[in-house]
């Protein structure tokens, strides 16, 4: 109990207290060397710029996580489909893995700026979010169902269980851990696609998500501003992550051994 | 071949089972059930004795031979009318203690109040009726394979076919189950047919053990114990019990030598 007191308090205050020590740092080296804004603006400045743009900012982070929420739910909901899809129909499985396999391998920031030539810069953007989240929650939804306990299997079957049956009432109930940890790979993944594409239209069209932010403070050499951003962007990463380990938990945490405290 | 007598409740007519692989699991297996029977299938590992299960369930088919159903068949027509009891509790983790008992029921459509009372009735023959709510990953090894054989109850089938359900217990949990077994199968005049490689427990439950040689599979010998019920622990530590536990040890040897 103590142990684990302490234990907790230590995994909280040693990260924090790296955090100050590389701040302090930041600041000193900016301090000390004499270094102008455009190069390496001061911890100070960054967060002035936070708190001046905010408004700027703020819009600008809700842009860039709607397109998020939106490629990561279409990822989750085609990923979990196509998966179920797999596991009722082999024929559909041998046809369409391997494209599934191409679209994930090929890196998003190469497809990017085709797909801004022939789609609109919101679907365009939603697309590339779409394509880096779908396949880890395809994979791991696809290990899921394939990995249930035999035994059950036969139980189902004993009791004449229609495939409808096995596949809602024993595979997606079996398969739920690996969903999620497949819809929390997504969920960061889904920001990237979100970002790179914003990046790549950045110099092509009008945007106004965080990644275009960063891009355009970029080119007007406001550099505070772009930490400020890439600040935001990191804390809504973070954010999404907490989101779905916390979802995890509360769906798993009366049966499955992760969620298994030693306490016996 | 002789016809099945009138109170079987299920033959097995030179049943043999080859694999895929071409290993031969059972090679002619012929076994009449009678109603109400208990009855061991006895072998080392390997003598196909789980297969022969499995087929009967109607979980895997034979590559030859025929099971008979005199009294009507229960494999395909009708579901319910065997229960299955695994080598592990086969619990469904996700789901409470009532509601992996209630499973058979709801597969197939069963009515909620009624399903309840049955699940009610279930968890009281195994002595679970205070943890209907409980997950399975909050019981013991004994606990859970009460549940399962709970859930292979509530359908209240005419026959229960358990594939070694006590082998991974400690001794003094199986000790226990064992009994409660017995008062079950004498409360309520199922019949039961009981995997085991523990000559003990056989002799301990059965009235009838079916000796197997092992790879391929076949019947080597039948042994009947007549030994009277209610069995307890006096009967474990009896001359008599010692006896038969002899006679089939002495079998099993020699179905041993015969298959190797």
């Amino acid at each position: 109990m103590k142990k684990g007191m302490s234990e907790r308090i230590l995994r909280v205050a040693l990260p924090a207290l790296l955090l100050v020590i590389v701040v302090a740092a930041w600041d000193a080296v900016v301090r000390l060397f004499a270094i102008p804004a455009y190069v390496l603006p001061s911890p100070g400045l960054v967060f002035g710029a936070l708190v001046e743009d905010r408004a700027l900012l703020f819009d600008s982070l809700l842009v860039t996580l709607g397109l998020t929420f939106e490629g990561f739910f279409l990822a989750a909901i085609g990923g979990i489909v196509l998966a179920m899809a797999f596991n009722q129909w082999r024929l559909v499985e041998y046809s369409f893995y391997p494209y599934a396999v191409i679209l994930q391998v090929t890196p998003v920031v190469a497809i990017a700026p085709l797909l801004l030539i022939y789609l609109p810069q919101h679907l365009a953007v939603l697309a590339c979010a779409w394509i880096v989240a779908f396949f880890p929650v395809l994979a791991n939804t696809t290990l899921g169902l394939n990995s249930v306990d035999h035994n059950l299997v036969a139980l189902f079957d004993l009791y004449k269980a229609s495939r409808w049956q096995v596949l809602t009432r024993l595979k997606l109930p079996a398969a739920l851990p690996q969903i999620l940890t497949g819809l929390r790979i997504a969920g960061g993944l889904s920001l990237i696609g979100a970002v790179v594409a914003e990046i790549a239209a950045g110099s092509a069209g009008a945007g106004s998500g965080l990644a275009y932010r960063i891009a355009e403070s970029g080119y007007r050499l406001n550099i505070p501003r772009m930490f400020a951003a890439l600040l935001l962007l990191s804390l809504a990463g973070v954010a999404i992550f907490l989101v779905l380990s916390a979802l995890s938990h509360l769906v798993l945490r009366r049966w499955h051994e992760s969620e298994l405290r030693a306490e016996n | 071949m002789e016809p099945a007598t009138s109170n079987s409740i299920v033959s097995l007519r030179d049943v043999g089972k080859t694999f895929d692989s071409g290993v031969v699991a059972l090679a002619g297996l012929s076994l009449d059930v009678h109603a109400g029977e208990f009855v061991s299938l006895l072998g080392p590992s390997g003598c196909g004795k789980s297969t022969a299960l499995r087929i009967v369930a109607g979980l895997s088919a034979p590559t030859r031979g025929a099971i008979e159903w005199p009294q009507g068949r229960a494999a395909k027509s009708a579901t319910g009318e065997i229960g299955f009891v695994f080598q592990e509790p086969t619990l469904m983790p996700w789901a409470s203690v009532a509601r992996n008992v209630e499973l058979p029921l709801s597969l197939a459509g069963t009515g909620s109040g009624k399903a309840r009372d049955a699940v009610a009735t279930a968890l009281a023959h195994v002595g679970l009726e205070d943890f209907a709510a409980a997950f399975p990953r909050e019981l013991s090894g004994g606990m859970k394979m009460r549940v399962s054989i709970a859930r292979a109850l509530v359908t209240e089938p005419r026959l229960l076919l358990m594939d070694e359900p006590f082998a991974a217990l400690d001794e003094i949990t199986r000790f226990k189950l064992n009994n409660d077994l017995l008062s079950l199968w004498q409360a309520l005049r199922r019949t039961v047919i009981f995997v085991t490689h523990s000559v003990f427990e056989s002799v301990y439950l059965s009235q009838r053990i079916v000796v197997m040689t092992p790879r391929p599979g076949r019947v080597f010998a039948e042994i009947s114990i007549p030994a009277p019920y209610p069995r307890d622990e006096r009967f474990r530590t009896s001359a008599d019990y010692a006896g038969y536990c002899r006679q089939v040890a002495e079998t099993l040897a020699a179905a041993m030598e015969q298959g190797a």
